[in-house]
């Protein structure tokens, strides 16, 4: 999933960057085909280059390999609410067919069965980035008829809902199945390519809403020699660095 | 001007059963220690203020010291949930708590409002979540050009705490490297409780994004080396990421939980007993074997 988002990137970008996979992609992007792309952490570290994965939002290392850092009422205006961000990296608990993300609650606000983190930076994220590039696993839990919470919005409930908002949206959903992408009229999230060895049927099955599939679908080329390498060496080097006792 | 004291005498005085508490800092300077202090001193009925509340805030909701909690993102960073919130928010346990939640930039907005004694902050945000249904937030027109933004009401608690790295000797604050919004709640709040690693004769900033609280900002000044712990210090110490792996086991059972609170905070007198135990790998023993 990371190295197939790692490929969205392009050199030279401004990432706003979430932790997990989305640091995962990114940092993987700027180790390989984009050296120049600028990473932007919500914890204010701008245009930083971490040689480990962070695990949390504000590890040393974030802030210590930064051309800059900025606090954090400073980070999300005059950095993301201006537009200066192309792409947000966001994850999420459950995805809708129109890129509504949920990360608050699962069941009811008031009386919640599963109690989320909650939004975080992603609201703004979601609304003043360029592009926003999706990542999360593909099953009927997490990719349902009807969110139970809007926490950042993707074309809105009813697919029509990126009035007033100064990004674009979200471009394009990755998942361990394959890759969607939203119909340019309708915004419904459409299945463009599967992964080698995955099924359309299977696909459609994770999927909680009658799944539009691509006339024209693709599969998503093989991980390169390359990007394994430099994805092993990066997981070996965070792993050994989080791991390692006081 | 800012009186050095215990850290014991500083809760003491400061944070009264009942107030409006927001201890800050961005995953970096933390103020684990006095964390520590308000679940050893028994607080209750605490509003708790906090952007990210982590394991800190999940310690003392779990030890029953709040009643209400605003907040933006409340998870173990990289881990997973905040267990003893979990169980708070779910079911009641070990008392009911009370939400009131924000987006990051929400907050940000929020304290730099209270900061700069306005009655509210303005940004691009909100919009279009469900959010707008569950908290205080609203839409406003600039009066300038018609142009559509959000409102949040200013924040300004009653006392901030706040770790940072050093003062000097007449009480002048100095931290550096993610200062998150330590500054805006510093300023936002009625009084300000700083805990730091090292008294110095002049402050010496050594990292990137420098910021200082003169004196006059500041109320009191304990100090507690390593006192962010499992947080850190840039410059002091690293941040203690297999302490946040533990945390999930030792905060995912009720009684694991009380008795690992019993052990190393209000079973001891202060911090030194839990740091002793961070040094021989004790502090998440209980979990260890799994």
């Amino acid at each position: 999933m990371s190295i197939v988002a790692a490929r969205q990137l392009e050199n030279g970008q401004v990432c706003f960057v979430g932790i997990g996979l989305p640091s995962e992609a990114a940092n993987l992007a700027r180790l390989s085909h984009a050296p120049d792309v600028v990473l932007i952490y919500e914890s204010g570290t701008i245009g930083t280059r971490p040689d480990v994965l962070p695990l949390s939002i504000g590890d040393g290392e974030l802030a210590e390999r930064a051309d800059l850092v900025v606090s954090v009422p400073e980070v999300f205006s005059y950095w993301l609410q201006a537009g200066r961000v192309d792409v947000g990296f966001l994850s999420a608990a459950q995805i809708d067919r129109f890129g509504n993300l949920n990360s608050t609650v699962i069941g009811p606000y008031d009386r919640p069965r599963v109690r989320l983190p909650g939004a975080g930076g992603a609201p703004e994220i979601a609304s003043s980035a360029g592009e926003v590039i999706v990542m999360l696993r593909q099953s009927p839990r997490t990719f349902v008829d009807s969110v139970d919470f809007v926490s950042s919005v993707g074309f809105g409930r009813n697919g029509d809902g990126r009035d007033g908002h100064r990004g674009g949206g979200p471009t394009v959903v990755i998942t361990d199945l394959g890759v969607l992408r939203p119909d340019p009229e309708t915004h419904q999230l459409e299945l463009v390519a599967v992964h080698p060895g995955i099924e359309v049927d299977s696909v459609v099955a994770a999927t909680g809403w009658d799944l539009r599939v691509a006339a024209d679908l693709g599969t998503v080329d093989r991980p390169t020699q390359e990007e394994l390498t430099i994805l092993r060496d990066l997981k070996e080097r965070t792993s050994l660095a989080h791991n390692s006792h006081r | 001007m800012a009186e050095f004291t215990s850290l014991r005498a500083a809760i003491d005085d400061l944070v009264p059963d009942g107030s409006v508490v927001a201890m800050e800092g961005f995953t970096h300077l933390i103020p684990a220690a006095a964390g520590h202090e308000v679940i050893r001193q028994h607080k209750r009925d605490l509003t708790l203020v906090r952007m990210t509340p982590d394991v800190i805030y999940d310690q003392i909701i779990g030890a029953g010291c709040a009643s209400k909690l605003v907040f933006s993102w409340g998870g173990n960073p990289g881990v997973g949930s905040l267990h003893r919130l979990r169980d708070a928010v779910e079911n009641g346990y070990p008392s009911p708590l009370q939400i009131e939640e924000h987006s990051h930039a929400g907050m940000a907005t929020r304290y730099a409002a209270g900061a700069a004694g306005l009655p509210f902050g303005i940004l691009r945000g909100y919009l279009g979540t469900d959010l707008v249904d569950h908290t205080t937030v609203a839409t406003i027109r600039s009066p300038f050009d018609g142009d559509e933004v959000s409102a949040v009401r200013a924040l300004n608690p009653d006392v901030a705490v706040i770790h940072a790295q050093q003062a000097d000797r007449r009480g002048n604050v100095g931290m550096w490297g993610i200062t998150g919004v330590q500054r805006e709640v510093a300023l936002a709040s009625g009084k300000v409780v700083v805990t730091v690693e090292e008294v110095v004769d002049e402050l010496d900033l050594r990292g990137p994004n420098g910021a200082v609280l003169p004196s006059w900002t500041v109320d009191a000044i304990a100090e507690v080396p390593r006192g962010s712990h499992p947080s850190y210090s840039m410059g002091y110490s690293e941040r203690d990421n297999s302490f946040y792996t533990r945390w999930d086991a030792i905060s995912r059972d009720r009684d694991t939980f009380a008795k690992w609170i019993d052990a190393y905070v209000t079973g001891p007198d202060d911090f030194s007993t839990y740091l002793a135990a961070v040094d021989d790998g004790s502090v998440t023993s209980m979990v260890d074997d799994d």
